[in-house]
């Protein structure tokens, strides 16, 4: 028998570098025959294409608000129909010399909304804030007081209207999604059945057909005589509207609530609604902010849909404000394109938001 | 001896949770039918006061107005109801290709999130978030525009093979009918029956041997097979219906119009974008073990995938597709807005023409709590199909 000598294996060689711009590279585009082809596919499409975008968006686009520069050869995008009907597409048909009012009151109104993100602003106070800066942004937009001239609402428009529609019908969306949601989860047939029936209905149709009712048989619903305005039926329509989807998305949250909670509660001797408000209700809201948040973005989105009905809105104040002009029409794009980024810097933001709440809201449970 | 449970007390005070439980019941109902009633009372009141006439026997009347497009003939002589048909096949047709394009194009966008290509990875992040964060409303607005605009006019269509592409839409060359394709479609039935009975005999020999044999691609090849072979015993018709450049138009041929083109084309895009972070959050969900522990047991990766992951991970997409799939079905109402003929726009002329709004927009609404309910239906069924089994 031969004595086993030692015998070392030759050491490993070091690992490859992961960490650099090379290593990067190597590895999250040139990993492998497949994933380096479609790098070069994707990437020579993206060199060919972003030039002759950006070329078309700025370097060749016509800026001043002319519209005969705009149908040059070789002119790209026409920014001029932006430089020449913002007022317009912002603020509708508000009266021209008057628009100063809905500018201070959509500032007013975003100056809030960034406010209730915060958290330093997260008191009972803000409730009363709420109030008081509707209070004065109805005041400003519909003058006959101070002052100031009166403007009906069918002249308002454009991004305090969007503004407006949103926040107002979530802001009142909010206590009867509340308590549809409660209403869904008791024990008594009779009150859940209810409730059930008003989610699933409302839930089943689309927003427009909403509308439609709101502005064709919401009259016939009233007393005789009485006639409502488009703008607050409208109101009314998102809002009920809004309350549904609401109320899924709170339920959503009761039911994460374990049920050794309620018990707890019900051991110390709490009524139903004390257990609800000071048990129950805290932690589902707190659970389900991200996705109220992702509700308000979706509703913000569904208000261009007034234009259907007659409010012209963000979207609606740009086809009333081209529509009628035959020199600026041919440039419809560019207007939309405005508008569109308009919209994507709220939704985009907001939805950075909810990520951030998101995060705020979980940090007890990560460990 | 078991104790017996104390025999139950019905009191009729008012300390008694049940007692109270069916006074705020009969409460809630109540204040229900009486709002109910009063908005009823309201209608039928101001109806007679501006000499509104009530009732769906207009639904026999010639509508008197003739439609963009349909899936089978419609001139303006024929009913309401047959209107109302029309539109309901638009919005239907219109709902379902856009669910299966949606279905593919979010997967694909979904899947493209984990690609090992950052560029891929990129692009995918960049779609959805452009895509999900404008109004859909301005998308189908702004695909019209870009159809009815920088689309060329007829004369100077964008020409790719057989197919046209103009402000007069896309136009296609369609097979004409002859007696052998039916021959080709019996073709098809006998491969699905055959391809059937293949598949129960696959699975028999897979339980009894182990041995799992191909169940997606040789049944497959049977159906196309024996649809090709009953196509040439029928003679192989081979005549196609070509779209032809007219003077003022494209003749002849299938063709789909651009609004039909916009709104599929447009909510397709915007939904996809939804589509796409379901499918990212459910393969999230998998736990990481999984695929790892699937690696260690010798699976390939594409078993990993078909075997492991898929299968958890659906549990979690089905939910919320059923929802994404609910809004494009809504979501398509929004046609109205550009003039495809669905059943909100059959809906809104019938409206103006008739004044008839409630009767209308009852319509309207049966029509999408039908079709809600009906796909949440069978997407609880097959949910339910897919859930855990618990013992």
């Amino acid at each position: 028998m031969t004595a086993l000598t030692f015998q070392p294996i030759e050491a490993r060689p070091a690992p490859n570098k992961t960490e650099g711009l090379l290593a990067w590279i190597k590895i999250n585009l040139f990993d492998g025959p497949i994933t380096g082809l479609l790098t070069v596919l994707i990437g020579g499409a993206l060199l060919y294409l972003i030039p002759q975008f950006l070329s078309w968006a700025i370097f060749r686009a016509a800026w001043a608000p002319n519209y005969d520069a705009c149908r040059v050869d070789g002119v790209g995008a026409c920014w001029g129909v932006v430089t020449e009907k913002y007022r317009f597409i912002l603020f509708g048909r508000y009266p021209f010399e008057e628009q100063w009012r809905p500018l201070v009151a959509t500032l007013l109104l975003l100056g809030l909304l960034v406010a209730s993100c915060m958290r330093t602003f997260w008191h009972a106070w803000l409730a009363v804030l709420w109030v008081a800066v509707l209070s004065v942004f109805f005041m400003l937009m519909y003058g006959n007081v101070l002052g100031l001239a009166k403007v009906e609402t069918d002249r308002w428009g454009g991004l305090p209207l969007t503004l407006l529609l949103a926040s107002l019908s979530m802001v009142m969306a909010f206590p009867i999604a509340m308590v549809v949601a409660l209403g869904r989860r008791s024990t008594l047939p009779a009150i859940r059945t209810v409730s059930t029936l008003y989610v699933e209905l409302i839930r089943g149709v689309p927003l427009i057909s909403v509308l439609f009712m709101a502005s064709f048989m919401f009259p016939l619903f009233m007393p005789e005589g009485v006639t409502i305005d488009v703008l607050i039926r409208v109101l009314v329509g998102i809002t009920l509207f809004a309350a549904a989807y609401m109320a899924e998305v709170i339920r959503g949250g009761l039911q994460a609530i374990p049920k050794g909670q309620i018990e707890a509660a019900a051991t110390l001797g709490l009524s139903y609604w004390q257990t609800q408000r000071k048990i129950v209700l805290p932690q589902a809201l707190a659970m389900v902010v991200p996705s109220i948040m992702n509700n308000f973005i979706g509703l913000f989105k569904d208000t261009s849909l007034v234009t259907i009905v007659s409010l012209y809105e963000l979207t609606g104040a740009l086809s009333l404000a081209l529509n009628s002009d035959a020199n600026w029409r041919p440039f419809k794009i560019e207007g939309y394109l405005f508008i569109a980024l308009i919209y994507f810097a709220f939704c985009f933001s907001m939805s950075r938001y909810s990520m951030w709440v998101e995060k705020q809201v979980n940090k007890g449970k990560a460990r | 001896m078991t104790q017996k449970a104390p025999p139950k007390k019905t009191s009729w005070s008012w300390r008694s949770q049940a007692v109270r439980g069916l006074i705020y019941q009969v409460i809630a109902i109540g204040l229900v039918l009486l709002a109910l009633w009063w908005l009823a009372a309201n209608t039928m009141h101001n109806m007679q006061v501006r000499g509104i006439q009530s009732g769906f026997d207009f639904l026999k009347s010639p509508a008197g107005f003739d439609i963009g497009e349909s899936l089978y003939a419609f001139d303006s002589a024929q009913p309401y109801w047959q209107a109302f048909l029309v539109g309901l096949t638009n919005t239907l047709r219109v709902a379902i290709i856009g669910i299966i394009l949606t279905t593919v194009l979010g997967t694909l966008l979904g899947v493209g999130r984990f690609s090992r290509n950052a560029l891929v990875r990129g692009l995918c992040y960049a779609y959805v978030e452009f895509f999900r964060n404008v109004p859909v409303l301005l998308q189908l607005l702004m695909w019209y525009l870009l159809f009815t605009e920088v689309l060329p006019a007829a004369q100077e269509a964008w020409t790719l093979g057989p197919l046209f592409l103009s402000k007069g839409g896309l136009s296609f060359p369609i097979p004409i009918w002859a007696a052998g394709h039916l021959w080709a479609f019996f073709g098809i039935l006998a491969g699905i029956a055959v391809a059937f009975v293949y598949r129960r005999w696959a699975f028999k020999q897979f339980e009894a041997t182990g041995r799992l044999k191909s169940v997606f691609w040789v049944p497959l090849a049977i159906i196309v097979g024996l649809g090709f072979v009953g196509w040439l015993a029928g003679g192989a018709p081979a005549e196609f219906n070509s779209p032809v450049k007219g003077d003022f138009s494209i003749e002849n041929g299938g063709s789909l119009t651009p609004e039909f083109l916009s709104v599929l084309i447009g909510l397709t895009v915007y939904t996809a974008a939804f589509v796409a972070e379901v499918v990212r959050a459910g393969i999230q969900s998998v736990a990481r073990g999984q695929g790892e522990a699937a690696a260690a047991l010798g699976l390939a990766q594409g078993q990993t995938m078909k075997l492991v992951m898929l299968p958890q991970a659906l549990r979690v997409i089905i939910p919320p597709m059923t929802n994404q799939f609910l809004n494009l079905t809504k979501n398509s109402s929004l046609a109205v807005a550009i003039g495809y003929p669905d059943v909100v726009s059959i809906a809104n002329t019938a409206l103006n023409q008739t004044g008839r709004a409630v009767e209308c927009i009852a319509i309207v609404m049966l029509v999408y709590l039908t079709t809600s309910l009906t796909t949440s239906l069978l997407m609880n069924w097959y949910n339910n199909r897919s859930a855990i089994k618990e013992r």
